[in-house]
């Protein structure tokens, strides 16, 4: 396969810049030949069109957005409880109250949302870190042409075909303690596990939602590692085989420091959906999650819509988004000072 | 010019259609505004959502021949009900009529999105004393207007399967605590066992423990509303439910993750010889198991018979029909609850459903003599007792439901459970309900 002409095409984040690039260049070339306007109209013209194109996009974004963020940024200063669902404009301020009772780690609300943070953290490192390993490794084993590559790869991609909850409603059947596959495989067939062990409840119900998340999300890793693959040139390859590099040498000399800006963004993203995980813990464990699998979103479930009490929850929830909103700069920061001293 | 205009057409557009979405109507007790129409939503009661809709339309049809109104129904599964009546309230869209769980009345109250029914609305449907006290006591909190009527009662009863009894040398269902344990070692041999359980279906661990506590001499709430749930009575109830599992060991572990109803699969195939369930015949029979198969008792009490007070061995259990406040046919509504509460109606349904009518007369059809629903009648009548009408009760079904499950896992893990690991679970279910 020739690498090179086709990487203008790929949909990988390398090539973004390039098109940017490109137009800006088009765009000096388009405003110079052309006589010039003069009419002041066209010139408020020319200028309020682009703005015009955005604004549909920009109110959508207000509306689906920027607005119910901010109601829940007020909702999370109101005393909004079950008494003031009807008309909960009539719901008393509650200043920072909301507030100190997520962050009071000494009191029992505080210590559960404190426990669930932690345990959010733990799952979220445990499936990112998995699926990124997975992904890539298939990515990297399925490169080269074989015979039945296409086929494999239409397999891998299963899980993120289908639909969420189907697939994970399947995989709590498949967790329960006496009649699911999990156990008939593990104790009734292989005889691994002393008893037939909870999967559901209890302890286990972390490496139960783990398993689901990873075999759920791989399959994303798998994708677009594998289109980044693309963008390396062939030749890099060529010539470390010529020098003597193995293939181990090769995957860690050229292809991962080629995938770099793919991996960047490909963690970043995964590490928000995982963290943010709802769907997979709901389905597995319902409104009540065990302690050892209450991962984050669905313990501000449990705090607003199940207790009733959506001033407590919207605190919650702004917390969260505080938190991932620092994560996410400090981890941009970082990773763009470094691609910029690579780059210079 | 042109483009700018039809942005700004846009915007205001756009902005209009928000305020639409949050606002709803305004009018404070509803109005009515479209009297040809009505939006029901009612509960699934039947084996599942169809049949619901099987048994319902012809009734349905019978309403709109009488009055003229057209009743659009919907069926909404339980997970999803609480959800779409908060949805509801907040934005003020919803149906004109709805089925509500009867332990909700207290806190949808609280909210004031339901209308509120007062003497003179109760005259509208033919008094309040057409109807039976204890599922009265089931409406709201005491000393203020009823939020809803009953439509459906329901009362818990001991399920038992009469060859496994006969099997395990068992005569007769056990009427107390005692027997049933006794019994239960006999009967959980060679795979199967004794009694079922939902350990986690956080609500079914609420009715036993309510059940259990009342018996103990306690509440769960005082008489100010405060959560008393570590007081020595609520914690020997807690504790004498899971240690069926923990230290009688006649429920299976596996029931400690069971949240879906798969005890009664159990019992249909066999495998669990009892059952504390309400109305769990047409759900046996979709199991393949015929009338004959299984007999039903009183649910045991601590000694003597059921009764009041100390004596209580159930719930009051079932459904009832909510006016929304927010409805454009308000008149038409009221019509509608009166059509259902009537006597002909309340017969039909709650045969259909297997049931006990909340209304006096229609308990004297013959249909509700068969020996279950006498169980669950005389249950109802006698020795029920309502879930604490306070606004926080569905807090305490999530906080103290959460707790019995993690106590049933440590049972069914191995993990001992005494009475001081159930303290401190009920303590941290009451440190975590709201403070008013």
């Amino acid at each position: 396969m020739t690498a090179l002409p086709l990487a203008h095409d790929e949909a990988a984040p390398g090539a973004a810049a390039h098109d940017k690039a490109d137009t800006a260049a088009a765009r000096k070339e388009a405003t110079g030949s052309p006589p010039r306007d003069r009419r002041p109209r066209g010139r408020i013209r020319r200028i309020a069109l682009p703005y015009l194109l955005l604004l549909p996009a920009l109110l959508l974004e207000l509306l689906v957005h920027l607005i119910p963020m901010a109601v829940g940024i007020f909702m999370s200063f109101k005393e909004l409880t079950q008494f003031y669902i009807r008309d909960w404009g009539a719901a008393p301020w509650a200043g920072l109250d909301n507030y100190s009772l997520a962050v009071d780690f000494d009191a029992p609300v505080g210590e559960a949302l404190l426990h669930s943070f932690f345990v959010t953290c733990a799952f979220t490192v445990v499936s990112v870190g998995l699926c990124w390993l997975i992904g890539t490794a298939a990515a990297l084993f399925l490169q080269d042409h074989f015979r039945g590559r296409g086929l494999l790869r239409a397999l891998f991609l299963t899980p993120y075909a289908l639909p969420v909850y189907a697939a994970v409603i399947t995989w709590a059947f498949m967790f329960q303690r006496d009649n699911g596959l999990v156990n008939h495989v593990l104790h009734d067939q292989l005889g691994i596990t002393d008893g037939r062990p909870f999967w559901l409840i209890g302890d286990n119900s972390f490496f139960a939602l783990a398993t689901v998340s990873v075999w759920k999300h791989w399959p994303f890793v798998f994708l677009i590692v594998t289109a980044g693959l693309q963008n390396i040139p062939k030749e890099l390859y060529e010539a470390a085989a010529i020098d003597g590099a193995g293939m181990w040498q090769q995957i860690r000399r050229i292809t991962l420091p080629s995938l770099r800006p793919v991996n960047q963004v490909l963690v970043l993203v995964l590490f928000l959906w995982t963290f943010n995980d709802f769907n997979t813990p709901y389905l597995l464990f319902g409104n009540a999650a065990p302690e050892s699998a209450d991962l984050i979103s669905i313990h501000i479930y449990q705090s607003s819509f199940v207790t009733w009490n959506f001033g407590t929850g919207s605190a919650m929830s702004v917390l969260l988004l505080l938190f991932l909103l620092v994560v996410t700069a400090v981890y941009l920061l970082l990773t763009s000072r470094g691609r910029k001293a690579t780059d210079g | 010019m042109r483009s700018l205009r039809a942005a700004a057409a846009f915007a205001a557009a756009t902005a209009l259609t928000a305020t639409a979405c949050g606002g709803g109507t305004a009018t404070g007790g509803g109005s009515n505004d479209s009297p040809k129409t009505l939006t029901y939503w009612a509960s699934n009661q039947g084996p599942n959502i169809e049949a619901d809709k099987k048994i319902l339309t012809p009734e349905l049809k019978k309403f709109e021949k009488q009055t003229g109104i057209k009743v659009k129904l919907e069926v909404i599964p339980w997970s999803q009900l609480l959800n779409r009546i908060l949805a509801a309230a907040t934005s003020g869209q919803g149906p004109d009529v709805l089925n509500i769980g009867n332990t909700w009345s207290s806190s949808l109250q609280a909210g004031g999105a339901l209308l509120p029914w007062d003497a003179k609305r109760f005259g509208e449907i033919g008094g309040k004393d057409r109807f039976v006290p204890a599922a009265l006591g089931s409406t709201g909190a005491q000393g203020k207007d009823p939020a809803a009527v009953p439509l459906y009662s329901l009362a818990y009863a001991l399920y038992y399967n009469k060859k496994m009894f006969k099997d395990a040398g068992v005569e007769k269902p056990p009427a107390t605590w005692e027997e049933l344990v006794a019994d239960g070692k006999k009967l959980s041999k060679g795979g199967k066992w004794a009694l079922g359980a939902e350990g986690s279906n956080l609500v079914n661990n609420i009715h036993q423990a309510f059940v259990l506590g009342k018996q103990h001499g306690s509440d769960f709430f005082d008489d100010a509303g405060k959560p008393t749930f570590t007081s020595d009575g609520a914690v020997a109830a807690v504790k004498q439910y899971v240690d069926f599992m923990a230290k009688d060991k006649i429920i299976a572990p596996g029931n400690a993750e069971y949240a879906q109803n798969q005890s009664l699969q159990d019992f249909a195939k066999g495998k669990t010889a009892m059952v504390l369930w309400q109305a769990a015949a047409t759900t046996f029979e979709a199991h393949g198991m015929k009338p004959a198969d299984w007999g039903v008792a009183p649910v045991p009490v601590p000694s003597g018979t059921p009764g009041a007070d100390k004596q209580v061995n159930s719930m009051v259990a079932g459904i009832n029909l909510a006016v929304f406040k927010n409805t454009d046919n308000r008149d038409g509504a009221v019509k509608f609850v009166k059509f259902m509460t009537s006597d002909a109606e309340q017969t039909v349904l709650n045969k259909a459903y297997g049931s006990i009518p909340p209304i006096k007369a229609a308990q004297k059809d013959a249909a509700f003599a068969r020996p279950e629903t006498s169980v669950l009648r005389d249950t109802l009548s006698k020795s029920a007792a309502p879930l604490p009408q306070v606004p926080n009760e569905s807090q305490f079904e999530t906080t103290v439901g959460t707790a019995i499950k993690e106590l049933f896992a440590d049972a069914a893990e191995g993990r001992p459970v005494t009475t001081a690991s159930v303290k401190s679970a009920l303590t941290k279910a009451q440190q975590q309900m709201p403070k008013s």
